[in-house]
């Protein structure tokens, strides 16, 4: 698009034949400013002649005070993509994890060498999947979003399924893809190839926003308003495409306006109508037993005092699905999904699927194979729903799930209407008597469960391979002095930290995928892990194996990058949901199934041979040790792998573990 | 269903229980062999290697239930678990993997685990 423009002098096509001296030559321009960059050429179009500015002390500590003979640069002038590393960095983003490429080059070397790579640092990734996702674990911790770079084309594909991940977990990862539009004058070939008329159709059904700039203005007022979009409630990705001329080419004076960069100020976020609010306070008031359920409630740690608050006022029992720390285990008042039967009014915070929580399906091919769905909560229970999704639906992919009829709907952000929503029960009156009647149930079954939770995990407490009960509670107990945050347990079904960890802060759980897309959780505990180093906390993870296989190579980026992360393998040895999806199949066909060699249906096992995640691990520069089968070894290595992570480098146990 | 169904529904799954129960009589039931079947036919991926069960699956051992009880659940399972048909999983396998799961050691009493008293 840039190349409509004829101003510059030096055009592109001359520029791709000097691209090895183009790199000290960009950098000649780091001591301009936007504004200065528009002034100054302004006055080089007056003059028919371009001039280099002379070096930045930057670049002169960075070549050992011998600074390149400015004269020789083939782009005159200040690259746009440097303007680009401005207006980034007037948004605070601490990272870039990417996997570099050529169509955003320009604005690769502009971030390293004008932008002196901090504020945005680079993090060198393996996978453009691995860049999203650490981006994606990041912002569970940091609650400040990261950006990715990545082709257009080719690089976005990898990527796709991560942005979908984020978008189901509601969580703002920038992505910015380069591409080359100019169909005439870019490069033939590979580049043209990995060029698209519209790189964003890709992932818009999975995106709130897309842009692609034409110009470095239209640049900069994109990518606020996209860091906006994606950071105000319901968080999302948003997506931007970067034109490769607009980033290589010069900035160019457009009739004397000169660039400006948008201030950013966040959007205050949406809150549930007053009048609703002040009905649903009445209904549960109200109720006899009422519930709260709360899936991505908690954005930030302030909700969870309030929730408390909530609860107690009401003397609700609340169940926390999990994608985030809603509410502590630790309190009476926490309580299975079970909870639900017998309410009489339930309060739904962001909750992903409304219909599953009070509705369940079972999968035992009656009806015609459908299966069969059933209610789990009572005729007659009220429902009344809080949720900024709503604000946000799109139609093709469905993670909207199935249509739940509520009573009370609020489109709105859940913790933004939380402070509106205490004060409204509080001033409907709650029976103070019967909250503290219902607590004291409620800490009496609380109690029972846990005890037992410990009992069931003490049978096959000395099985091998390991239980997941002692994969947990060995983890635990080589942690539970630390400042420790778990940041993910994968494996279909693996719930142990949930029934036996004290989970109570917000960073000590941060959910899930959100979209179920597998090979989330390697670079998201990465991610997380980046978060936590940098406030000063300890960082573990359980990964399944399967997990692992998508992208391993994100190993390498947390080993070069020094991101100290515990990562205790669920190594079971198969793509477990799988292994039971098709064993439920030939059950329902009454054949026996076909296992080839191995203990899962054939295709879902990841045997014969064996993984050796430990060595796999060792050869990106990680502290390794595996494969541990017997649970009395567990311990020792778990506590050699804590020494290990405390002095800043990641760990890996290789742990064979019983199925689930 | 009609209750006439219902009826003759419960008749049929009592004379199924007493079948499986008369032939297992007959069968000497294989801890060892049942352990094989009970891999084999890909109960340890809902129950676990030991039967400890889990989120997936119910706890099978220790307290096993009756093997005429077992039996029924197995074959008529309308739930979660798929059900195994006599020409899937075989009378003699099923009681060997009973005898299997009543093999499998009691578990510890979880005070006298450090890790679980934590």
């Amino acid at each position: 698009m840039a190349r409509k423009n004829t101003a510059p002098k030096e055009g592109r096509r001359k520029f791709l034949t000097g691209f090895v001296a183009a790199g000290a030559a960009t950098a000649a321009a780091t001591t301009l400013s936007p504004a200065r960059a528009a002034e100054e050429l302004a006055q080089a179009d007056k003059s028919k002649a371009s001039k280099a500015a002379p070096p930045s002390r930057r670049q002169l500590e960075a070549e050992q005070g011998e600074p390149h003979e400015l004269g020789d640069a083939r782009i005159k002038g200040v690259p746009g993509s440097d303007f680009m590393v401005d207006v980034i960095k007037t948004l605070g983003i601490k990272y870039v994890p990417a996997n570099c490429a050529s169509s955003y080059r320009g604005i690769h070397e502009s971030l390293i060498d004008y932008g002196g790579n901090k504020m945005p640092e680079f993090l060198t990734c393996m996978h453009e999947e691995s860049a999203v996702a650490m981006g994606h674990g990041y912002f569970k911790i940091a609650g400040k979003p990261l950006m990715t770079l990545c082709h257009g084309t080719v690089g976005l594909q990898h990527a796709s399924m991560a942005i979908y991940n984020a978008w189901v977990d509601r969580v703002p990862v920038i992505v910015c893809g380069g591409n080359d539009l100019d169909a005439a004058h870019r490069p033939p070939g590979v580049p043209t190839t990995h060029s698209a008329q519209d790189i964003n159709a890709l992932v818009r059904d999975f995106t709130k926003w897309d842009d692609q700039p034409v110009s470095l203005q239209h640049f900069a007022q994109s990518f606020v308003r996209a860091y906006k979009i994606a950071t105000t409630p319901p968080y999302g990705p948003v997506m931007i495409s970067l034109d490769a001329g607009l980033q290589q080419e010069p900035i160019r004076n457009h009739g004397g306006e000169k660039l400006y960069i948008p201030k950013f100020v966040p959007t205050a976020p949406p809150q549930g109508d007053s009048g609703a609010v002040k009905e649903a306070a009445r209904m549960l008031v109200a109720a006899q037993n009422p519930v709260i359920v709360a899936d991505r409630c908690a954005r930030t740690a302030a909700a969870i005092p309030m929730l408390v608050e909530l609860a107690e006022l009401l003397g609700a029992r609340v169940v926390d699905q999990g994608s985030r720390v809603n509410f502590p285990r630790t309190h009476p008042l926490s309580s299975p999904p079970t909870a639900v039967a017998n309410a009489d009014v339930i309060l739904g915070l962001e909750l992903n699927d409304f219909w599953g929580t009070v509705n369940a399906f079972t999968d035992n091919a009656v009806n015609e194979g459908i299966g069969v769905n059933r209610s789990r909560i009572k005729p007659g229970t009220k429902l009344i729903s809080i949720s900024s999704v709503e604000l946000n639906t799109k139609s093709n992919y469905q993670d909207f799930q199935r249509f739940q009829s509520v009573d009370v709907p609020m489109a709105g952000d859940a913790e933004a209407t939380l402070p509106a929503l205490i004060e409204a029960v509080k001033r409907a009156g709650p029976n103070k008597g019967a909250a503290e009647s219902r607590i004291a149930a409620a800490r009496k079954a609380h109690a029972e469960a846990h005890e037992r939770a410990r009992q069931a995990a003490a049978v096959a407490w000395d099985a091998s391979p390991v239980s997941t009960a002692r994969l947990v509670m060995e983890t635990y107990a080589a942690i539970r002095n630390l400042d420790w945050s778990l940041v993910i347990a994968e494996g279909s079904g693996f719930t142990w930290p949930f029934r036996l960890w004290p989970i109570d802060r917000h960073y000590q759980w941060i959910g899930r995928s959100g979209g179920a897309g597998v090979g989330y959780a390697a670079p998201a505990s990465v991610g997380a892990a980046l978060a936590n180093r940098d406030a000063g906390r300890f960082t573990v993870g359980f990964q399944s194996d399967g997990d692992l296989m998508y992208a391993p190579g994100v190993l390498w980026t947390a080993a070069k990058h020094r991101i100290p992360l515990l990562s205790v393998m669920h190594n079971n040895r198969a793509w477990h949901q799988e292994v039971m999806h098709v064993q439920r199949m030939a059950n329902f066909r009454n054949r026996k199934v076909n296992t080839g060699n191995d203990l899962g249906p054939v295709g879902t096992s990841i045997m014969n041979p064996d993984v050796e995640y430990h060595k796999l691990a060792e050869s990106m520069g990680w502290w390794a040790k595996g494969p541990i089968k017997d649970p009395a070894q567990l311990g020792p290595a778990l506590r050699e792998a804590v020494k290990v992570v405390q002095s800043g480098q990641p760990a890996l146990l290789n742990v064979w573990t019983q199925p689930r | 269903m009609p209750v006439t169904n219902v009826i003759l529904s419960a008749a049929k799954n009592l004379l199924l229980i007493s079948a499986i129960a008369s032939a297992t009589v007959a069968h000497a039931a294989s801890a060892e062999k049942g352990k094989a079947a009970f891999i084999q036919h890909g109960c340890w991926q809902c129950h676990g290697f030991e039967g400890q069960g889990g989120t997936a699956g119910k706890q099978l051992a220790p307290n096993t239930m009756p093997l005429a009880a077992m039996s029924a659940f197995v074959r008529n399972s309308n739930g979660p678990m798929p059900p195994y048909t006599k020409a899937v999983l075989s009378d003699d396998e099923l009681a060997d993997i009973h005898a299997y799961l009543e093999s499998r050691p009691k578990p510890r009493d979880y005070k006298t685990i450090p890790l679980l008293r934590q």
